[in-house]
């Protein structure tokens, strides 16, 4: 084992912290009632991380082609992860997936779509009424 | 290959597994669809990760085109999720 410097400590706390940046993500990813507060928590955090990633190996490798490539890789993940995301809750918003029924505003739904696409509880209770009538 | 590059590896296939999970049980197909592009982004890191420990600099420029698929990728099915509806 070659010796450790302080610049490759350094490098490998980055690459650790955006490791669990990408963990953090994908726990929201499960977790979250939504398919809007889902999209928000995995792009936001998986993005941050990833790209922590590509500089943990930059500070690792110093101006080597792979620590070169590494730093092009990050920058390119940080300028097109957020316009896949819009782009994905945009489509869903038009292809009619209903938000959380705890949400507050919707102001997009309501501007362009003709009233707020956020799901209503009293329908579901509706549909559960009528099927316990058609039960008795 | 040390403790640590084994424990990064095994925690990204962790968050690969929860990825697949939601593919799997997504209530409708823009779920699935999160679930694949933040798939693709975490493979992106694993790419990254594996080039670093056998220092091998021709993953890295796997890595850039793998991220460039996953956009273009997502983008598309974005843009075929717009004209469909929850009917069909």
């Amino acid at each position: 084992m070659t010796e450790v410097t302080v610049v490759d400590i350094i490098g490998y706390i980055v690459i650790l912290v955006g490791v669990l940046f990408d963990l953090l993500g994908a726990i929201g990813l499960v977790r979250f009632p939504d398919v809007y507060n889902r999209l928000q928590s995995a792009t936001k955090s998986v993005t941050l991380g990833t790209f922590g990633i590509m500089i943990g190996i930059l500070i690792v490798t110093g101006f080597t082609p792979l620590g070169i490539k590494a730093l092009i890789c990050g920058v390119f993940l940080l300028l097109t992860a957020p316009v896949s995301a819009h782009a994905l809750s945009r489509g869903s918003l038009r292809f009619g997936a209903k938000m959380w029924k705890g949400t507050v505003i919707d102001s997009y739904g309501k501007d362009k779509l003709g009233g707020p696409q956020i799901e209503s509880e009293e329908g579901e209770t509706k549909e559960s009424k009528e099927k316990e009538d058609e039960v008795a | 290959m040390s403790v640590l590059w084994i424990s990064i590896l095994i925690i990204l296939g962790v968050a690969s597994f929860l990825c697949l999970f939601r593919i799997f049980r997504g209530p409708t197909i823009a779920d699935r669809m999160v679930g694949v592009d933040i798939m693709g982004i975490l493979f992106v890191g694993i790419t990254a990760i594996t080039g670093i420990i056998y220092n091998l600099s021709f993953l890295l420029d796997i890595a850039i085109a793998l991220a460039l698929i996953s956009f273009v990728g997502t983008l598309a099915l974005a843009k075929y999720l717009e004209r469909r509806t929850l009917d069909d």
